[in-house]
């Protein structure tokens, strides 16, 4: 995966933030002087119902408009949708997904259409109650993103976020260290999966 | 001096609309252009802006109010999308032949039916001879931009035309990418303080604004009108080379992209020309020669310019994000091959209806254009002179 010319499509619930995590994403990878796009497809929207959301990062300005057919990095946020979406069309051979589940890489694979690339889990849930006593999937699933795809740096990363979450949660600060944690639990989470 | 940035295309007009700080806005929001009257009612209540935001109760009352606001002298503008626009209608007219200088920043969504919310042109084209200005942006940079040159178009007194600055909805309103913002105090310098010669809440020179006119007068009135819409031509390429030479970016009526020397040139306004001109590098590579015109400024028609640019290709595509059920083609398949004709310029001409309601223009469809434009001058291919592109099927099923 060419880390300086990424495509990432992201699948979720409406509701779950799939489309507030492209859009953090764009953010925090702007912040590291990349050219970014973050975009959801808008269809009816209501609670529930399957939503796509992208991201292009890229070293060289961006001008395509298109949504995203054939990404490097496509990540699930409900594990449910892989019964329902063809998560991984078009993802390329040599790209890599990660799923919210409970599940290891190994049992979720059969359900992915054949997909013969890296596969990644995150149990996002466990991970967001752990930190926050709430379950919000955005932030792992996010760090998750940036783990696989390497569109930055680990240390970047944290960084920029609280500084992020700092704008965000300004009026209610207590949320920010259990986002903080969210994110770097995710991290050594994934250590094992990624080999580090 | 400029700030890198990111935000979307309705963020970013939002933006520019704080740092010009018009004095009245009149709005009613509508998909997907609501977030900009959100966005700026909020820099009203931070305080950063003193803007007399009026929350109307529909889109015929936010161009009556900014029609009512113009002609008492305050510099006033409005935002929509859609059915919003098509609700204006009436307004924009009485806007336009008032020759009141208002800003509309039109967020491109489809119009009924089938109900849906995504983008397409039909919404601007059906305001095409309303007798506004129409600028049209491929993304969120030149949505910020044209709508800080609209003010000065508009207000310059050889218009006096209300201008109309575009962009397409969702695709450039509501994707975050990367934007160049200038100071404060260098776009307020760039757009000016607001003087007009003749308005209604002056005593010393009292004037009457829509009068009944005969019609002894009334022909003259239209004539002058269409007068205005030609001058606004040099006005259009002033401001944008004062613009250019200020923050160093833009054009005039359009860009030509790796035109100069291309085989194939696809004609396109809006998001879609940044994906045509990916597409034209990727078929650069494979040695063909191709290039694409992105039309900014479709109100004045450019009829002249685009005649000469598209005198020595061997075939053009004119790309229509917009249905004219007329049997034969959409708003630029009307306009373009006229003006090729009327100016003795005897190309190949394929329109091609793409991307209505929100259906996605991706590389591929532009690269397999752009073949086909070839297969068409170099095989004989016949194909419809007006067809669509992107469809589920040939038959529409």
């Amino acid at each position: 995966m060419n880390s300086k010319n990424i495509e990432i499509r992201w699948h979720g619930r409406g509701g779950q933030g799939a489309k507030t995590a492209a859009l953090l994403l764009a953010d925090v990878c702007f912040k590291t002087g990349a050219y970014v796009q973050g975009f959801p497809e808008y269809g009816p929207e209501r609670m529930g119902a399957p939503i796509t959301a992208f991201n292009r990062i890229s070293d060289r300005e961006i001008r395509v408009h298109s949504n995203i057919y054939t990404p490097d990095l496509v990540v699930v946020v409900d594990e449910t949708l892989l019964h329902s979406v063809d998560v991984t069309s078009g993802l390329k051979e040599d790209g890599a997904i990660i799923i919210n589940t409970d599940k290891t890489p190994d049992e979720i694979r059969p359900l992915l259409n054949g997909f013969l690339g890296r596969v990644y889990t995150v149990d996002a849930r466990k991970i967001s109650v752990d930190a926050l006593g709430k379950y919000f999937p955005n932030s792992p699933m996010l760090a998750a993103a940036v783990a696989v795809s390497n569109v930055m740096e680990k240390d970047d990363f944290i960084r920029e976020m609280r500084t992020s979450y700092e704008h965000k949660f300004a009026k209610k600060p207590e949320v920010i260290d259990g986002n903080m944690k969210a994110l770097t639990d995710t991290f050594e989470a994934l250590e094992s999966q990624l080999g580090m | 001096m400029s700030k890198k940035d990111r935000m979307s295309g309705n963020e970013a007009v939002a933006y520019a609309i704080r740092q010009v700080n018009p004095d009245v806005m009149p709005a009613f929001p509508i998909t997907p252009s609501t977030e900009i009257p959100q966005l700026v009612s909020t820099y009203i209540a931070n305080g950063e802006m003193d803007t007399e935001f009026i929350p109307v109760e529909s889109e015929h009352s936010s161009m009556s109010a900014a029609v009512g606001a113009e002609a008492a002298g305050a510099r006033s503008m409005t935002a929509t999308s859609s059915c919003g626009l098509a609700f204006m209608w009436e307004e924009l007219l009485v806007a336009a032949s008032n020759r009141l200088p208002i800003v509309l920043t039109l967020v491109n969504r489809t119009l009924s039916g089938p109900i849906n919310i995504n983008c397409d042109h039909s919404d601007g084209m059906g305001a095409r001879d309303t007798g506004w200005i129409q600028i049209y942006a491929e993304n969120n940079q030149e949505a910020y931009d044209n709508y800080i040159q609209a003010f000065p178009i508009a207000e310059d007194k050889r218009v006096h035309l209300p201008v109309m600055v575009c962009q397409d909805g969702f695709i450039t309103s509501h994707a975050v990418q990367n934007i160049l913002l200038e100071d404060d105090k260098d776009v307020k310098e760039f757009v000016g303080e607001y003087h007009p010669e003749e308005f209604l809440l002056n005593p010393g020179k009292p004037v009457a604004v829509g009068p009944y006119a005969v019609s002894n007068y009334s022909m003259e009135a239209k004539y002058n009108q269409e007068a205005a819409m030609i001058r606004s031509r040099e006005v259009i390429k002033e401001v944008a080379a004062r613009f250019r030479e200020k923050f160093g970016r833009g054009f005039d009526f359009f860009e030509e992209y790796r035109c100069e020397d291309a085989d194939y040139i696809m004609l396109i306004m809006g998001s879609a020309a940044g994906t045509a001109k990916q597409a034209a590098d990727d078929l650069r590579d494979k040695g063909m020669k191709v290039g694409v015109l992105k039309l900014r400024v479709f109100r004045p028609f450019p009829a002249e310019e685009i005649a000469a640019a598209l005198s020595k290709c061997k075939a053009v595509a004119v790309m229509d994000r917009c249905e004219s059920y007329n049997g034969h083609g959409g708003p630029l398949a009307s306009e373009v091959p006229a003006a090729l004709f009327m100016n003795k310029v005897y190309t190949e001409v394929v329109n091609y209806v793409y991307g209505l309601a929100g259906r996605d223009f991706t590389t591929e469809t532009a690269a397999g254009i752009f073949e086909e434009l070839e297969d068409v001058v170099e095989n004989k291919k016949q194909v419809r002179q007006c067809t669509y592109v992107g469809l589920r099927s040939k038959e529409g099923q």
